[in-house]
């Protein structure tokens, strides 16, 4: 199977620090795989290594079969990228923003019009193709900046925190249009803060610290990692709760999410015991990304994933 | 070429948008012209001057008469004690001291030597080289009327006739109009282009740029062409300026000059682009733009003839694009010398051109750090 991203070793060093750390990974054609981690995590900058604007210190990678560092502008035609600065010319209207990409994509006049056409729906902005890009707002800035982004229908999109700062109605049209765009077989590598997003991508690449964590849809992700049945508690004083739930033998590990407590019991017969000593009944709930999250960082701060 | 054509509308459209910039590409020519033409004068006439005459004679005010009559010095105050012509200098209400001895008449009529001093305040050199240079000649003169008047054959022995060509009368503006035309060309056009590049990396769309298949010559081509015509609209209201204002006569053929002026445009547009590939912000690429203006300004021969100039510094200002297009167009315009003479000129802002383009793209990379 031909890899849309393939990447070894791939590392990315400034000066002392290590953004990217021996990354290696493979990106199935048509899948929308999403980069979660921390701020600083090296997300942003192995997006750029794969988008052939920042040199790789070490290692290699393919993007779509060409050879990263040796046929960089031959990858430059079939791939988009999109920033969280929403790239676009302020001092412009919408139209002339993607008249310009189309004539940087060298879209075929014959063909312009209606690809024009076709991103001013997508970004929800027929109508409105006179007004300045300045005097939109960041929800119609966010889905032009990707139109202009994908007006030449790359076979690759990358996203980098497409989403920040923009409003949660905003947020999901968002996601719709990603989601439009793996259905007719586009591969989109997105980074993201939010788990709901997170859950909607087909598989996710955990990244901490420059390193690949874990690599997979967000189901086997859960069932990889969270090994046991995960309950929800929910005490007057939750803060001072945390110690004395994690002294009992059977609690594996337990996490402070707001007013709740997430406890991993190492089987879920030990429910009732739980409920005996501490007092409250505890509810079983499906455990979210965000369990598995805290679950990797806290293996990476114990002495790393086999 | 689908590239470069839509960098190009870009740009226009952009510029169009801008009326700031468009205000200052107008503005700039229309107002330098106007200040400069009329201000810059090298030649000082008029020079207030005090003096302080001993003698009061017919001598004295005959010799005072020629002072005067040259144009050059204006009699604005009379003096009566050597301290009134000090403080008069020094105060600097006059900058020219005339002081006639109590002896003048006298020495004039023995035959001996008759002295008058001048005195003038040297801490503006141009007035002072102006002022010594007539004073010198007026006692020439002088004395040369009086000693025709003894020799037997009324003649003087050398008879030097100078023809000052392609600027008879001496108009400074003839010799000043083409020359800040030039710099205001350079200055807005390096001005303009040493933003070009840095304020998309500022603005954060010329991350975008490099992920897509755009080559650097396109990119460099696609902002440098827009602004070549606004370089041609500058030097069209100068010109404008130049001939309806101060009435500049163009014996040589425009056409040529407009052909000629393109490799200047070129050249100065290269060397704005080339700041904004090196700079890494706007604010850096106005405080380059200005560190390369003023040695242009000083050194082209703009200001101070090139001949004046020490050797190192005469080597120096040949990598001024300015001192070759001062050479065009004072030729075109004062001289109405063609281009079989500008050959020279026009090859070294050729060469220019290319050598800040070639050096733009290969400093321009497709990365980010």
């Amino acid at each position: 199977m031909e890899y849309a991203i393939s990447t070894r070793e791939l590392t990315r060093r400034f000066g002392d620090f290590t953004a990217v750390d021996s990354l290696t990974m493979d990106i199935i054609p048509g899948e929308i795989c999403g980069f979660l981690g921390p701020n600083g995590a090296g997300k942003s900058t192995a997006i750029r290594m794969l988008c052939g604007i920042l040199a790789p210190s070490s290692g290699m990678a393919t993007v779509l079969g060409y050879d990263l560092l040796r046929e960089t502008e031959k990858i430059k035609p079939k791939i988009a990228y999109m920033s969280q600065k929403f790239s676009l010319y302020d001092d412009l209207s919408v139209i002339q923003n993607l008249d310009f990409y189309a004539g940087i994509y060298s879209i075929s006049a014959r063909h312009r019009r209606k690809r024009m056409q076709e991103m001013l729906e997508l970004a929800q902005l027929t109508g409105r193709e006179k007004d300045l890009v300045a005097n939109l707002s960041s929800g119609y800035k966010q889905r032009l900046a990707l139109a202009a982004a994908i007006i030449a229908d790359p076979e690759l999109v990358f996203l980098d925190e497409p989403t920040s700062g923009v409003s949660p109605t905003s947020r999901r049209q968002f996601f719709e249009i990603i989601k439009t765009l793996a259905e007719k077989g586009t591969t989109v590598i997105v980074t993201t803060h939010f788990m709901d997003e997170a859950e909607r991508c087909d598989r996710i690449a955990f990244i901490n610290q420059g390193k690949l964590m874990a690599l997979d849809a967000p189901d086997q992700l859960k069932q990889q990692f969270i090994a046991g049945c995960m309950v929800e508690l929910t005490p007057p004083d939750p803060i001072n709760y945390l110690d004395q739930l994690s002294s009992l033998p059977y609690v594996k590990e337990t996490s402070l999410h707001g007013s709740q407590i997430h406890v991993l019991l190492a089987h879920e017969e030990y429910m009732s015991q739980l409920a005996r000593d501490c007092g409250h009944t505890p509810e079983p709930i499906e455990p979210s990304l965000e369990d598995v999250f805290i679950h990797i960082a806290r293996l990476r701060k114990e002495g790393g994933v086999s | 070429m689908d590239r470069i054509l839509a960098v190009l509308k870009k740009e226009f459209l952009q510029i169009r948008r801008d009326r700031m910039t468009l205000g200052i590409v107008l503005m700039i020519p229309l107002i330098q012209l106007l200040l400069f033409g009329y201000a810059i004068q090298t030649e000082v006439k008029h020079i207030p001057t005090t003096v302080f005459d001993q003698s009061l004679s017919a001598q004295s005010r005959d010799m005072l008469e020629a002072f005067t009559a040259s144009g050059y010095f204006d009699v604005t105050m009379t003096a009566d004690s050597y301290d009134v012509v000090t403080h008069n200098i020094d105060s600097g209400q006059a900058k020219v001291g005339i002081i006639f001895p109590p002896d003048f008449a006298h020495n004039l009529k023995r035959g001996t030597s008759a002295q008058v001093q001048v005195i003038v305040d040297a801490s503006d050199s141009l007035l002072a080289n102006q002022a010594i240079a007539t004073a010198n000649s007026i006692g020439l003169i002088k004395s040369q009327q009086i000693l025709v008047q003894k020799m037997p054959s009324r003649q003087l022995p050398y008879d030097i006739r100078v023809r000052p060509w392609y600027n008879p009368d001496g108009i400074t503006a003839y010799f000043m109009v083409p020359a800040i035309l030039g710099i205001v060309v350079t200055m807005t056009m390096v001005i303009l282009t040493s933003v070009a590049i840095v304020r998309e990396r500022e603005r954060g769309t010329l991350e975008q740029l490099l992920v897509t298949p755009i080559k650097p010559l396109e990119l460099m081509i696609g902002k440098i062409l827009p602004y070549i015509a606004m370089g041609y609209i500058q030097i069209t209201v100068a010109l404008l300026v130049g001939v309806l204002v101060f009435h500049v006569p163009i014996r040589g053929s425009l056409l040529q000059l407009y052909l000629l002026t393109l490799f200047f445009i070129t050249a100065s547009l290269g060397l704005g682009l080339m700041i904004s590939n090196i700079a890494k912000n706007q604010m850096q690429a106005f405080q380059m733009s200005f560190f390369v203006m003023l040695p242009s300004i000083l050194l082209s021969g703009f200001m101070f003839p090139r001949a004046a100039m020490p050797r190192f510094i005469y080597y120096l200002s040949d990598i001024i694009p300015l001192t070759y297009y001062l050479d065009i167009i004072r030729g075109i315009i004062l001289k109405g010398i063609g281009f079989e003479y500008l050959i020279g000129q026009v090859t070294a802002l050729l060469v220019f051109s290319i050598f800040f383009l070639v050096i733009s793209t290969l400093k321009f990379k497709k990365k980010i750090v």
